[in-house]
């Protein structure tokens, strides 16, 4: 019996793993034909996304990516990790209670609500202030809506490991006579980095994959913005909406999007876990 | 031991039964395959509510996956019919498809309703959407730039829109799109209606089926975007809605197809589209 329950549980473990090659297989026996169409260099250099004439350059939406990721991982970790600190370290056990359940909730919200909420509300403020040549729908917009969309992880991930940090670091900070500031920056945040990394990274990984929220406020121009408050398209985003009535080479240049897009989350994520356990060591 | 035996029976039965379900049921009857574009698939539904009251033998299914797919799948024979909402493109004529036009579509465009521009030629609607005008004072409207909407690459709607316009041009000896690079680009009819109506400056375009009063449509060259004009071809931005089917039809398909263009076909594709008969 017990026998038989290893194998099953084996079994589901396998099935798992199973799954991530077939992705994995499938994206690439789709996407490395479309690489005898146009070679790797012009696909991630181009400038120009033109499908109608079979013209396929993602530079554009590298960049965009890149910025939108950049900005909202930069506003995540600012307002996420003070947060955290006001959470753990700060407010009475009671209101952080409330802060950290509200986080939560904040947490479980679909994407497509906040991207409707960016849509309805965010955009039509920044066009107010802003103008721009998307009339608000801008790479500005983007940044705000996954800073909100990522600020659970990072304040999640910050918090617990903030409170995992063993109590007798902090009694022997204030016996070696260090205010509560000081004890937080200089030994508390350092002794939870690795947990607080780790966050960043599910972070990064969610900013950079969101496409539904992104794609209605971003304004979708496959252009590289020379401005925050141009409309941008982003690697997923381009995915998405094309990928509806796409054929051919078309279809295979999405696929070969997806491929690039496959491959910068794994690397970012072996980066990280180097780093991470870099960290540790020390 | 009698009990872990009945569980883990339970748990593969759970594991197989999963599965099955993915699969589907067969039902009794002949299937009818119907694949393609979302725009033609919309009244095809309806079609098909409609005909399974008079046949209940008869299932059809219905895929909206887009022209290109249609065609594709019409011409290999994974779909009983194709459906495009779009001419077939010379590349396409070899895959020797019967083509049978179901209805017309319009296509309008739309700008907010507080813009005073209501009319435009379509001329001038082409250098607006290339870019050549800019701002709402070029053709008589406030002084504000345009922002052009502009449906995704591969959509049907937009591909019928610049063969009509005439929103081509040459890049490095390939035709591609002229439609000015900075335009915002939405996915789907809706998702255009919605920017436009969130816009004061905006312009945009829609099938005729998506107009209510959260855009105003303008006028192109003085014809109004309606049903009338668009049959009595006064109204120059419309396409076809083609069906598509390959080699001899069966008899339950000649049916299916005899019903689409008989009254009551016609009468529920006129809900959205123009009915040809």
């Amino acid at each position: 019996m017990e026998k038989t329950m290893k194998n099953i549980f084996w079994l589901c473990a396998g099935l798992t793993v199973m799954c991530i090659l077939f992705i994995g297989g499938f994206i690439l026996i789709k996407g490395i034909p479309f690489f005898s169409h146009t070679n790797l260099i012009e696909f991630l250099f181009g400038q120009h996304w033109m499908p109608s004439g079979e013209i396929f350059g993602i530079y554009p939406m590298l960049v965009a990516s890149f910025y939108a990721t950049l900005g909202s991982i930069t506003v995540g970790i600012i307002i996420g990790i003070s947060t955290a600190i006001v959470i753990t370290q700060i407010l009475p056990t009671r209101l952080a209670d409330m802060c950290s359940k509200t986080i939560d909730l904040l947490a479980g919200i679909p994407s497509i609500i906040y991207g409707f909420f960016g849509l309805m509300v965010i955009v039509p403020i920044l066009e107010k202030h802003f103008g721009g040549k998307g009339g608000g729908l801008s790479l500005l917009a983007v940044i705000i809506i996954l800073s909100f969309m990522i600020l659970p992880t990072i304040i999640r991930m910050t918090e617990v490991s903030l409170r995992a940090v063993p109590n007798e670091f902090k009694e022997g900070a204030y016996a070696l006579g260090a205010t509560r500031l000081q004890y937080i920056f200089k030994v508390q945040l350092k002794a939870a980095k690795s947990g607080i990394l780790a966050g960043i990274i599910l972070a990064i990984g969610r900013a950079l994959g969101e496409t539904m929220a992104v794609m209605l406020v971003a304004g979708n121009t496959p252009l590289i913005p020379s401005s925050i408050i141009d409309p941008v398209r982003t690697i997923t985003a381009n995915i998405a909406m094309e990928m509806a009535y796409a054929a051919g080479v078309h279809q295979q240049a999405l696929f070969a999007t997806g491929l690039i897009l496959f491959v910068i989350i794994i690397s970012i994520n072996i980066c990280m876990q180097l780093l991470i356990k870099k960290l540790e060591r020390r | 031991m009698m009990k872990t035996k009945l569980l883990l029976g339970l748990f593969l039965a759970t594991i197989t039964g999963t599965m099955l379900i993915g699969c589907g049921s067969a039902e009794s009857g002949t299937t009818i395959k119907v694949v393609g574009s979302t725009t033609v698939a919309a009244p095809m539904e309806k079609l098909d509510e409609a005909y399974s009251l008079i046949q209940p033998d008869i299932n059809i299914e219905v895929q909206g996956v887009g022209s290109s797919a249609g065609v594709k799948a019409a011409g290999d024979g994974t779909a009983d019919i194709g459906m495009a909402s779009r001419e077939i493109k010379e590349s396409e004529k070899e895959l020797g498809l019967n083509e049978i036009v179901i209805a017309k579509d319009a296509i309008a465009v739309v700008t907010h309703p507080a813009n005073t521009v209501k009319n435009l030629t379509k001329e001038q609607v082409k250098d607006i959407f290339e870019g050549t005008i800019t701002n709402w004072s070029e053709v008589g409207g406030a002084d504000k730039d345009i922002i052009v909407i502009c449906r995704e690459d591969g959509s049907g709607t937009r591909s019928a829109f610049e063969e009509i316009i005439g929103l081509e041009k040459d890049f490095n000896g390939k035709t591609v799109s002229s439609v000015v690079p900075t335009a915002v680009i939405q996915e789907g009819n809706g998702a255009v209606k919605a920017t436009v109506a969130s816009k004061e400056s905006g312009i945009g375009f829609v099938s005729l089926g998506y107009i209510d009063d959260t855009v105003s449509p303008l006028n192109i060259n003085g014809v109004e975007p309606s049903v009338t004009n668009t049959l009595a071809g006064d109204y120059t931005i419309s396409r076809p809605l083609l069906i598509l089917t390959k080699g001899e039809e069966s008899a339950e398909l000649q049916e299916f197809i005899e019903f689409i263009l008989g009254e009551q076909g016609q009468e529920i594709i006129s809900e959205n589209y123009i009915p040809v008969k």
